[in-house]
């Protein structure tokens, strides 16, 4: 049985600062994950991503990540996307400061 | 310390001039990042979590002051102001823009130093003893042989796209500092009983995946025949080794399943083949190269500033025997830096830390650091008159951490806080564990401990040959932590077996702790130390002071 298809975000590094960005529902990168677009479809999310693998001098290495809806916007499921969203823990360095 | 040639600048000022055309080309488009990728890789640049990451290389882990001023100038110019020391002797940058690291590269190339095979499926960084030069207990100097073996490996035609990365290391005495039975090869300097030196090669050992101890393919190899052999041993091996499978393509694989006999006997093949081809320049370089490691001029004083300090300081009494070694030459001192101050991230120094060593290194080390694969940073060469005034400008930066060797002076992979590998984060569990033992104030009663935290299975922490060795593992999407038992880097070198079942990230200190307190009341005595209680009473009593509620259960099913 094909396994059911939970919600996903398009993420990705961009290319000249190598941080961690999202695809928006308008076709932008955010370096904060509550703005991107939470994909329920898997033939719209293989789209966004398809769109995504177009930008090679926006993006590196586009994928569909696991998320869920929250109140702020969507959220990250997996510890290790959780950390994409606010940087390292040993200094208060990335997204924890910058967003 | 060696200082490169017309040859060695071009051939880098070379690089650098390709690489950042190759960066301007990826950003205005005419590279995609599939052509792009293996160019950065070649020098040194990752994309990683959170960012670019560039790994510079530190051959043999020797530094001289200007050069370790400019890895403070690439951490405050192009950073945030800090930089992390690698288990290969290599350090990081964890922030670069893109388009900054040519810029990077340069200021690098201006003080002989580059980012090249710091990646990729080519001969790495040859790593070295730490102490090389200084050891009262070495039969020579390793680094001449690294540097041979760097200027050798380094864009070696044959050896670009190897099955695997691989790796070198080289000690210069019988206690082995560099971890040589887990290298690829592994190369220990050897006097034979005619009073010549030469060497002990080792071939298959390796971590990661599958940890391996590597094992003795030639006894005695003499200075002449160094390099063919090696030579013959990658050439061996790029033919032999699989590619068919990522997890089996490391040499200590294609040893372990053709054998090491039939492994030998198509490396002395190869051998007949590059023993002909090598024309005895490799010897007059590396005569060359060798008195460029002549030893600096001693200075013969007296070291009363030292005894009387010894004396009278308890704060530099046990700074002094904690973080002093012998050295060969009589009133002087190895002197390691502890940069694993309870809290802090091990292995990482601040800019201003770095220039502090630089400057200290200047004035009162005959101008050399040495990185060792321990993430520390060794002023080599100190004469004991000078340690007092040393001790107190560490002091001062916050540098003066007597803790080498013991619990604090944890080794950890960046882990997932960085790295784009990791399964779980190494830096937060090695910073507990430090802040812990600080607070129970028992580091200096437990004696040498080694505790090494790797972030995945690929084992940059070397946790297999940790006495305690932590694994950080992604368990149904929790961070996991296995611990292993027994491991031993050194001449005794030794896998760590796993103890039981992970812990979770709240459990993993909480049980360090009640391994340690444990290993004092199984111990003979205080001069007994873990590693060795260990291997006195194997596993059984271990597993039960981090079980305890298995060994409650055992202790009731025994009763019944």
């Amino acid at each position: 049985m094909p396994r059911q298809f939970t919600p996903k975000v398009v993420t990705a590094n961009r290319l000249l600062e190598g941080d961690a960005v999202w695809l928006t529902e308008d076709g932008r990168w955010t370096p904060d994950m509550r703005e991107a677009e939470l994909l329920d479809e898997e033939a719209h999310a293989e789209l966004r991503l398809l769109l995504a693998q177009s930008q090679p001098d926006v993006v590196v290495g586009p994928y569909l990540a696991d998320a869920r809806p929250g109140a702020e916007g969507p959220e990250p499921t997996h510890f290790r996307e959780t950390f994409r969203t606010r940087g390292p823990s040993n200094y208060t360095h990335g997204k924890q400061v910058e967003l | 310390m060696y200082h490169y040639n017309d040859f060695d600048r071009a051939f880098v000022q070379e690089r650098v001039d390709q690489f950042r055309a190759q960066v301007e080309r990826r950003i205005d488009g005419s590279l995609t990042e599939d052509e792009f990728k293996p160019l950065r890789l070649m020098n040194g640049l990752y994309l990683q979590l959170h960012a670019y990451m560039l790994r510079v290389a530190i051959p043999y882990g020797t530094l001289s002051s200007d050069q370790m001023r400019t890895l403070a100038l690439l951490a405050e110019k192009w950073d945030r102001g800090y930089g992390h020391f690698t288990t290969r002797q290599n350090i990081q940058y964890n922030w670069p823009a893109l388009k900054d690291v040519p810029d990077m590269l340069q200021a690098l190339a201006d003080v002989g130093m580059h980012a090249i095979q710091t990646s990729g499926n080519t001969i790495r960084n040859v790593t070295a003893d730490h102490f090389a030069g200084a050891a009262a207990d070495e039969v020579a100097d390793p680094r001449p042989v690294a540097e041979l073996l760097r200027q050798w490996s380094t864009d070696h035609p044959e050896f670009q796209f190897l099955p695997r990365k691989f790796k070198i290391a080289v000690t210069g005495a019988a206690h082995d500092r560099a971890v040589i039975q887990a290298h690829d090869i592994g190369i220990q300097i050897v006097e034979n009983a005619h009073g010549e030196i030469g060497y002990k090669l080792l071939v298959g050992g390796g971590l990661g995946r599958t940890p391996m101890i590597g094992k003795v393919i030639e006894e005695f190899v003499a200075q002449e025949d160094l390099l063919p052999y090696c030579e013959a041993i990658v050439a061996a091996y790029n033919l032999m080794g699989r590619r068919d499978n990522k997890y089996k393509a490391r040499i200590k694989i294609t040893v372990f399943e053709n054998g090491l006999d039939t492994f030998r006997d198509a490396v002395l093949a190869q051998f007949e083949r590059t023993k002909a081809a090598f024309t005895g320049v490799d010897v007059k370089l590396f005569e060359e190269i060798r008195a460029q490691f002549a030893p600096p001029a001693w200075r013969n004083a007296p070291t009363d500033a030292y005894d009387a300090a010894y004396r009278a300081d308890p704060v530099f009494r046990s700074w002094a025997d904690t973080n002093l070694a012998a050295h060969r030459a009589e009133g002087y001192a190895i002197v390691s830096v502890s940069i694993k101050k309870p809290g802090q991230t091990p292995g990482d120094a601040t800019a201003e830390q770095m220039r502090v060593l630089a400057d200290l290194a200047r004035d009162f080390g005959h101008d050399e650091l040495r990185i060792s694969h321990e993430q520390n940073v060794i002023l080599p060469h100190v004469h004991k008159s000078d340690l007092p005034k040393l001790h107190a400008k560490l002091r001062e930066h916050g540098l003066a951490t007597a803790n080498i060797g013991l619990v604090s002076d944890i080794i950890a992979c960046p882990g997932m806080d960085y790295c784009a590998l990791a399964t779980a984060r190494s830096i937060p569990v090695a910073q507990q564990i430090a802040l812990r033992f600080e607070e129970l104030k028992l580091e200096h009663d437990v004696g040498p401990l080694k505790i090494k935290i790797s972030g995945c299975i690929n084992a940059c922490g070397h946790h297999h040959v940790g006495h305690i060795g932590i694994l950080g593992l992604d368990r149904a999407g929790v961070e996991n932590y296995q611990v292993t038992l027994g491991g031993s880097g050194d001449e005794t070198a030794s896998i760590g077996e796993r103890a039981g079942p992970g812990f979770s990230a709240d459990e993993i200190v909480p049980a360090i702790e009640r391994l340690v307190l444990g290993y004092l009341d199984l111990r003979a005595g205080p001069e007994e130390t873990f590693l060795q209680a260990y291997r006195r009473l194997g596993p059984a009593p271990f597993k039960a002071v981090l079980y305890p509620e298995q060994e409650a259960k055992r202790e009731r099913a025994d009763a019944a």
